[in-house]
């Protein structure tokens, strides 16, 4: 691909270098804007996880330094909610690579209805997080549900939400169900970055489906693969809206999410939940590193600017 | 020049604007304030009666509802009041709320002819606890709820349990045990479990926390791990292993054992619950779930809540609903005077008769109307166990100490002699901010 862009102006004439400053100030204001918004918060939750801080007694507020970070790296609740995110991260983001590569071949390949059925498959995307741990929380009740109805090997009053693996069976259900399609649509968009002769060689050197799949396509798809890995494995890591809604955290399938919110929120307390926000973001940072790591992608590559 | 047409134009603006925000500061329509009262669901009809009765030439009070769960309506509130509210004048608090609210200065107390007004003789003392902070008063006490234990007198009978004296937790296990009958109770994770820990462990003698420190939020002295607590456990644990336990024990709150009571066959129940049930079982005759006829109600009878320790007087709990009034709010005296307009006598005398919320005065359970709506004796055990009830620790922290104590003594069944000094420990963690909830 580096070739194809080469004939074009050499990279340091004049025009290119007028141009980076014209592109320059036509970003700044949003860029100040971004700084605005996203840095003020990043930068106060910094400063308030430096407190022993209670909403409901302000005037005892009490610099305790990185004492809240201690709290939380050393507490049994802190480590037992990671593993369930980072297990349920594993989980949902290996199941939707599997479908959503399947899904993405079909949307590649169909030649009827192509409008139709690649609109369908993108449905679920486009319903609100919300919306879906409701839905599949009805799915999966044991009063009014049909998942018991249609399982075979489980019985009709089975309580999915009185255990913790179960529980989060279905929490992970509903997630994989609703951001699989966002994973195809990326993995569409590796998909037909692999160029055609290519494959037509392949075909013609007697390369089975199979040998193609693994030989040409999937290794010419990794930046587009470790693109939607990472997209979904962060997602994934911040996951919340199905634990709220179809467990509120019961029976320990809270998620280091949730648990950040009830500090915050339902206990007010300011120092401890920025320091667990804190972490959260960390966390998200070493999530990316290991997997930009993991595919030895340059994310230069990724963006197609090599 | 051109400058002209359009600072007219600004000027017109800006004074109608002006204008437009003065008439709204002052309520619109005619001029008058609005109070905003914020209430929980409970007896939502004669809350809306009490604000449209106790509006007046100067104000008229406004309902806003709140969430249905505790923890909403605390969460809801709170965030108002730390961002300062001008908006919210009235508000009605579960008791457990009014340190945690009195100690951030979200509530204007009472003071002068007002606090006695508020808080005289008549308010009984279980409930004027409630809103005593830092020997100010806080709050008004609009209505009062308690704990009795309600029985089938059949079953009493037939056990031998002669309840007119006081009985205590093993009794009442015993004779469920030895009958077929259950006991019912609140144990699955959530406050009213707390709500009978206390009592038990109030019952024995002992607190979850020193009550002469438990105002000094983290610093107050855990006294959970003691003789009491060690009691209060052993009573959880007989219950749990006994037949008497019944089958969602772990999950029961305060509807789930209503239905044992009057079962298609068997012998009924001993159940600790809240003021409420008396109208409830009386709405139920002859539906399901209710006793059968009129001859089946006369079969519910009531006693003071149970001993943890025989021969020492329980402590029954303590809820209810107190009115505090914003600290931020634009209209303090007119605000003050609606609070105690909807927590009088005539207030408390409509809230009991029409939903069944009892009063926190005396002079209300001695009112002809309330005489006429329940029996006399259980008028007296009401208020006599709201005046010698025990609250819950009166902590600013209070939220985190009730988690903290759930977290520990959930399951019911798994409640041991070693419950005490784990939970107290966890406790300590928590309060000193060593540990995660």
């Amino acid at each position: 691909m580096s070739t194809a862009t080469a004939p074009q102006a050499p990279p340091d004439s004049d025009r290119s270098r007028a141009e980076g400053r014209l592109a320059r100030k036509l970003v700044a204001p949003a860029l100040v804007l971004m700084l605005l918004v996203t840095a003020f918060p990043m930068l106060r939750a910094l400063y308030l996880s430096l407190f022993d801080y209670s909403l409901t007694a302000p005037d005892d507020r009490t610099f305790v330094g990185l004492a809240n970070y201690g709290t939380a790296l050393s507490d049994g609740l802190f480590w037992r909610d990671t593993v369930t995110t980072v297990a349920i991260m594993i989980i949902t983001v290996a199941f939707e690579l599997v479908i959503g590569f399947a899904f993405a071949m079909v949307m590649h390949k169909v030649i009827f209805a192509r409008g139709v059925i690649r609109t369908s498959i993108l449905i679920p995307y486009g319903v609100i997080t919300v919306v879906s741990g409701f839905a599949w929380q009805f799915a999966f009740s044991n009063t009014n549900g049909f998942v018991n109805g249609w399982l075979p090997f489980i019985g009709d009053d089975f309580n999915w939400f009185a255990e913790r693996n179960s529980s989060l069976i279905a929490i992970m259900a509903s997630e994989i169900w609703k951001t699989t399609p966002f994973m195809s649509l990326l993995l569409l968009a590796g998909l037909a970055q692999v160029s055609n002769d290519m494959l037509e060689a392949a075909k013609v050197d007697g390369a089975t489906w199979w040998q193609r799949l693994y030989k040409v396509i999937l290794p010419n798809m990794r930046a587009a693969i470790m693109v939607a890995v990472l997209f979904r494995a962060l997602d994934a890591y911040r996951i919340f809206d199905n634990i709220f809604v179809m467990t509120a955290g019961a029976n320990a399938t809270e998620s280091i999410s949730f648990l950040t919110y009830r500090q915050v929120i339902e206990q007010f307390q300011l120092g401890i939940g920025s320091a667990l926000s804190v972490l959260l973001f960390l966390s998200v940072l070493v999530v990316a590193y290991v997997i930009v790591k993991l595919f030895k992608v340059n994310l230069a590559d990724a963006r197609q600017e090599g | 020049m051109a400058l002209g047409p359009l600072r007219r134009i600004v000027t017109g603006v800006v004074g109608v604007t002006l204008a437009a925000s003065v008439l709204a500061a002052c309520g619109g329509g005619g001029g008058k304030p609005t109070l905003n009262w914020y209430i929980n669901p409970d007896g939502q009809v004669t809350l809306n009666q009490l604000a449209k009765d106790c509006s007046t030439d100067d104000y008229s009070i406004k309902i806003q509802l709140l969430p249905a769960s505790a923890t909403d309506q605390r969460t809801q509130l709170a965030r108002r009041l730390a961002a300062k509210d001008s908006s919210t004048d009235l508000m009605s608090l579960d008791p457990v709320f009014v340190p945690e609210f009195a100690n951030a200065k979200w509530l204007a107390p009472f003071e002068g002819d007002l606090a006695n007004k508020v808080l005289d003789d008549d308010v009984l003392k279980g409930a004027a606890e409630t809103v005593l902070w830092d020997d100010k008063v806080v709050a008004a006490p609009q209505w009062a709820n308690t704990q009795v234990v309600w029985y089938r007198r059949s079953l009493a009978e037939a056990a031998g349990l002669d309840m007119t004296k006081p009985v205590t937790w093993d009794q009442v296990i015993d004779a469920a045990s030895e009958n077929d009958a259950t006991v019912g109770v609140q144990a699955n994770k959530y406050e009213a479990y707390v709500v009978w820990i206390n009592a038990l462990i109030q019952g024995a003698g002992g607190n979850i926390l020193d009550p002469s420190t438990v105002e000094d939020g983290r610093d107050a002295k855990v006294t959970i791990d003691s003789e009491a607590g060690k009691q209060a456990a052993a009573i959880i644990r007989k219950l749990a292993d006994s037949p008497a336990a019944q089958p969602d024990f772990s999950t029961s709150n305060e509807g789930t054992s209503l239905g044992q009571m009057f079962p298609a066959d068997g012998a009924g129940e001993f159940m600790t619950n809240w003021t409420f049930v008396y109208k409830n079982y009386e709405g139920l005759i002859g539906k399901p779930g209710g006793p059968k006829d009129k001859a089946g109600f006369e079969d519910l009878g009531w006693a003071r809540y149970p001993q943890t320790v025989e021969g020492e007087e329980s402590k029954p709990p303590i809820g209810g609903i107190d009115i505090g009034v914003g600290a931020y709010s634009k209209h303090l005296d007119f605000a003050q005077a609606a609070a105690v307009c909807v927590t009088d006598a005539k207030a408390q005398t409509a809230l009991a008769v029409n939903e069944g919320l009892m009063p926190s005065r005396q002079s209300v359970y001695d009112s002809a109307e309330l005489a006429k709506a329940y029996p006399a004796d259980l008028l007296a055990l009401f208020s006599q166990s709201v005046d010698s009830g025990g609250p819950r620790p009166k902590s600013a922290f209070y939220s985190q100490i009730s988690s903290a104590v759930q977290s520990r003594w959930h399951s019911p069944t798994s409640v041991g002699p070693s419950t005490p000094a784990k939970s107290a420990a966890f406790l300590k963690a928590v309060l000193s901010g060593k540990a995660l909830l």
